[in-house]
């Protein structure tokens, strides 16, 4: 289809769904006394039940702890399907580009850069493991969390070069810790089998409130997809830069 | 019972952790290791949905994730589910064993031979096995959004895995786009029902919303936006682009599992969202009007994908096609939205996909010993392969309906279903699609294993040449056992399965049992035990003239394209410059280009919206 | 006061819709492949601000118990957030999925432009 074709389909289409859309948003909110039941229900229960004081940690991690199974896994599945399509053919063959120098002009990070660069990868990983460590007590938790520790991975890139970043990342712990941490929500589920529970329940000590140590299986949890997302965001940013930064023998 | 915690979620729960496993240590693993693993995965899949089948039968099981059994509300005096529950049917239960055996025999299939790379192949194909799964498993909406996500983001990466041509990566890039479009107003629709009731458990929305109505308008559009990314995967008309353009280029062993079962599994999805969450509260206009829209589109899918089947050279494409055709005629038996005909379509199911996971493997091992599957490249060269010109040639016969296979046992009960709902035309549209398609494959058949036909011909004049990658290493002159194997074996399979009266009176019980949805909602939130529908004794098969009709037709259609010379030159001529101009607009439409997709995308959404509003005033 | 709640729902709802339709539009007539996966991010966030505007309850916090917010007193809808956040997840993944994609093709083919790379007519 040429491209005013399209977009007359398109327009067609976008209208229609915006009557569509319309019609059932003059239907919404639902009346009152079925809408909150949810919200009210778990408001009432977390802290009783599970001693902590992050509600939005509790729905995922225990009252709907299945989705975020899932949920891990979906990222789990979607790095290595980008290691999949990144890979390269020869990796052998593959001859670093360098970092963007030209020689006798731009000089690289400054002593000054990598001083500071250093300092900070320390602040991040602290940080990171701060928030996922107390995601059940405040906003935070695995996912977060994780995202924090693989930044710390990157700046290591920004502050120096390709090489560095691939000497560290490389190492087989990123890997292996990333299916660790996708494995080691599963396990924590399955511990539940061994106490005749179904799958996910959270049966350990619940400790007292505002610890690290209250709610049982979240803050474990919590720390397995933390790994596992750490993990995987660093496979994945070292995939990429791979990609666009070598350049193959017969290019 | 404790072994009941550990195998309700099995089916989920044992491939996800397998999958972790292998991904991280499983480039320490010998080859051989890590397929057996993979294929152990598989079948302790398919045994204990076997397992499930055979409890759920005596009543819908509901086990509740993390044990958060419904709780009781002290605002309202009644329970209200607070987790994740798992609500398994035989039919939910018998789609996950169509998962577990299919995926044996990709994993079969891959044996040793297939190029893999590290153990990702293993891993993602474990991961999108345990989505398929939990979609058939699962008993609340957003759990069933998170499992067709995991679904596609698995797909994609096993959809471009041969990243070295540009091909796979755009089949990879249309798959991924449109998919995630329909999966995010899928979303929409959710959280739409979730601000109208406040839950997210199909039992629990189904009684609210039949408790507090909304209105036949928001009912019909909020479904439509449900189902989208449903409609979506299962390939419906206008939504079907991006599924042969992933066939084409996915490796065998993937394409096994799209066609066989993923495609089906929207169509699963959609029945359980209409049943339990829909069907409450829909009054007779809208239930009509949903008949109305679903037939449409049935119909179209199955008229559409058929031309398109026959048109084609490259033979997964050309089953992509059938597939979508195939999944048209499934969608007619649905929506005629009685019990009959949906056990009928539950038949026709499980004998379309083992037939297609069959043929499927057939084109893989004619990859691999000739390196191609296109039609004018491979014209006459492959007679030395008659094992797989047989399989073909009685995958093609399964196809048309024809008994023993369990398609025909389906097709006669659909085909009553038509008579009883007095829409014998339909019966016709179905007659046609399947000629087509089957012809299709008899006439490719013929080209390539007897050399019949010409060199070149007018209905496949302008359909794509995708060149194809070797996927799998070894000696190009034999055929492995793990190859040709399955293959044999799922046509055995699918021409046994449904012969005896016990799994048909097994499936039209469990059909009738899925459209009960009060008595869902009760053994769901109320934890009462469930009663399983009586098994009545089998229908007698009826004879269908349309039965010898399809295979007749199919057998006149492919003789026609193969020796065209024998209408008289004139004919020939005329007929040939006339399907050359016919197929160039449908040509264009197919462009390979995702923005026409899109826009397709939300001109079918606004436009099926439209006819739901409009027929049922 | 209600005004106010239904004000904000309905403006909420609104936006997701226009958000929607303006992702779409920008993948209808993309010209870059980076583009249209940014398009499809722009979709993906229309569903967030359903999702903030259906758990939004005027005049109550967030449901964070701390100090000055008691156990099990009234707060907004943390059901809401959670899924809120699986859907961060999954777009962030299927984003990065794509463009992986872009990053490959740009490597074939030397091309961005969706309509110089479609192959597969027919």
């Amino acid at each position: 289809m040429n491209r005013p074709l399209r977009e007359i389909f398109f327009f067609a289409g976008a209208i229609g769904f915006a009557l569509l859309w319309t019609a059932v948003s003059v239907r919404l909110p639902g009346p009152a006394d079925l809408r909150d039941r949810y919200s009210l229900a778990i408001l009432a229960r977390t802290f009783p039940e599970r001693n902590i004081t992050d509600t939005v940690s509790a729905v995922n991690f225990d009252y709907r702890g299945f989705d975020t199974v899932g949920e891990e896994f979906i990222l789990f599945a979607s790095v290595l399907g980008s290691m999949v399509l990144l890979r390269q053919a020869e990796e052998k063959n593959a001859k670093p580009l360098p970092d963007a120098i030209t020689p006798g002009r731009d000089v690289g990070p400054s002593d000054a850069m990598r001083l500071w660069i250093l300092a900070m990868v320390g602040v991040k990983i602290a940080f990171g493991i701060y928030i996922v460590d107390h995601g059940q007590l405040s906003p935070g938790g695995g996912f977060q969390g994780g995202v924090i520790l693989a930044s710390a991975a990157l700046i290591i890139y920004l502050g120096h070069n390709f090489d560095t970043f691939k000497r560290i990342m490389t190492h087989p712990l990123v890997e292996i810790a990333e299916a660790a941490g996708a494995a080691g929500f599963v396990i924590v589920g399955m511990i539940a089998w061994f106490w005749h529970q179904p799958f996910l329940t959270n049966t350990l000590p619940m400790g007292k409130s505002n610890e690290m140590t209250s709610g049982g299986t979240i803050p474990i949890i919590s720390a397995s997809v933390g790994i596992e997302v750490a993990g995987g965001f660093v496979l994945l940013l070292f995939a990429f830069l791979q990609e666009t930064l070598t350049v193959e023998e017969e290019h | 019972m404790p072994w009941s915690n550990i195998l309700t979620p099995a089916p989920i729960v044992l491939p996800l952790l397998v999958g972790a496993f292998l991904a991280g240590v499983g480039g320490y693993l010998p080859r051989r290791l890590l397929d057996g693993i993979a294929l152990l995965t598989s079948a302790a899949v398919l045994v204990v949905s076997c397992m499930l089948v055979h409890a759920s039968a005596h009543g819908t099981i509901v086990h509740w994730l993390g044990n958060w059994r419904p709780a009781l509300l002290p605002q309202t005096g009644k329970f209200f589910p607070v987790g994740i529950c798992l609500a398994i049917d035989p039919i939910g239960a018998g789609m996950s064993a169509m998962v577990g055996l299919l995926s044996m025999a990709a994993f079969a299939f891959s044996w040793l031979y297939f190029e893999q790379v590290r153990s990702l192949y293993h891993t993602l194909m474990l991961a999108f096995v345990a989505a398929m799964c939990g979609l058939c498993l699962t008993g609340d909406l957003f759990n069933l959004f998170v499992w067709f996500e995991l679904m596609t983001a698995a797909a994609v990466g096993l959809c471009g895995y041969k990243s070295e041509e540009s091909w796979p990566l755009l089949g990879a890039l249309n798959f991924a786009v449109v998919n995630t479009v329909g999966a995010f107003l899928s979303l929409s629709g959710v959280a739409l029902l979730y601000a109208r009731t406040g839950s997210l458990n199909m039992a629990e929305v189904g009684r609210s919303l039949a408790s507090h109505p909304p209105g036949s308008a928001f009912l019909l559009i909020v479904f439509l936006f449900v189902s989208a990314g449903f409609l979506v995967k299962m390939a419906v008309v206008p939504f079907q682009f991006w599924l042969a353009d992933a066939h084409a280029v996915a490796p065998t062993p993937v394409c096994v599992l799209f066609s066989g079962v993923m495609v089906e599994l929207g169509l699963y999805a959609v029945a359980r969202v209409h049943w339990v969450v829909f069907a409450p509260s829909l009054g007779t206009a809208g239930e009509q009007a949903v008949r109305d829209v679903f037939l449409l589109m049935g119909t179209l899918g199955g008229v559409i994908g058929a031309v398109y089947c026959f048109s084609q050279r490259h033979l997964k494409r050309l089953l992509a096609f059938s597939t979508i055709s195939h999944v048209g005629l499934m969608v007619m038996g649905f929506a005629l939205l009685d019990p009959g005909a949906l056990s009928g379509t539950a038949v026709y199911m499980v004998g379309h996909g083992m037939i297609k996971g069959s043929l499927f493997l057939g084109a893989g091992i004619l990859l691999h010993r000739c390196g191609s599957v296109d039609e004018y490249d491979l014209r006459g060269q492959c007679g030395n392969l008659w094992l797989l010109g047989i399989i073909l040639v009685i995958g093609a016969v399964g196809l048309a309906g024809m008994p023993p296979f369990a398609t025909f046992y389906g097709q006669d009960l659909i085909h009553d279903a038509f008579a009883r709902a007095h829409r014998e035309s339909l019966s016709a549209v179905a007659v046609i699609a399947e000629a087509l398609t089957a012809g299709a494959i008899l006439r490719f058949s013929a080209r390539v294993f007897l050399g019949w036909g010409e060199r070149q011909e007018a209905s496949s004049r302008g359909s794509p040449h995708v060149p194809m990658d070797s996927e799998t290493a070894g000696q190009h002159d034999k055929t492995p056992f793990g190859m040709w194997l399955p293959a044999v074996l799922l046509l055995a399979l699918a021409s046994g399965v449904a012969v005896s009266g016990q799994f048909r009176q097994a499936t039209d019980a469990a059909s009738r049992h899925f459209q009960q949805s009060e008595k869902l909602a009760a053994v769901t939130l109320e934890s009462m035990n469930d009663v399983p529908s009586p098994r009545t004794s089998p229908a007698p098969v009826q004879f269908h003239i349309e039965t010898p009709v399809t295979l007749a037709l199919a057998l006149g259609i492919a003789a026609l394209a193969l020796f065209p010379r024998v209408l008289g030159e004139r004919l020939n001529w005329v007929l040939g410059r006339g399907l050359i101009a016919a197929m160039r607009p449908l040509r264009r439409l197919q462009s390979g280009n995702v923005s026409d997709y899109v826009a397709w995308f939300a001109f079918g959404i606004a436009g099926y919206g439209g006819l739901l509003l409009w027929w049922h005033r | 006061m209600p005004g106010m709640n239904h004000l904000i729902t309905y403006t909420g709802l609104g936006v997701a819709a226009w958000m929607f339709l303006v992702g779409l539009y920008g993948i209808v007539t993309s010209r870059h492949l980076v583009h249209l996966c940014l398009c499809l991010t722009v979709v993906q966030a229309s569903t967030y601000v359903l999702l903030t505007v259906i758990g939004y309850r005027p005049g109550l916090p967030a449901p964070i118990f701390t100090d000055w917010v008691q156990a099990g007193s009234l707060a907004v809808d943390p059901v809401v957030q959670a899924l809120m956040l699986t859907d961060v997840v999954v777009e962030a993944t299927v984003v990065a999925l794509l463009l992986a994609i872009t990053v490959k093709i740009h490597k074939r083919t030397g091309s961005t432009d969706p309509a110089a790379i479609n192959v597969m007519r027919g």
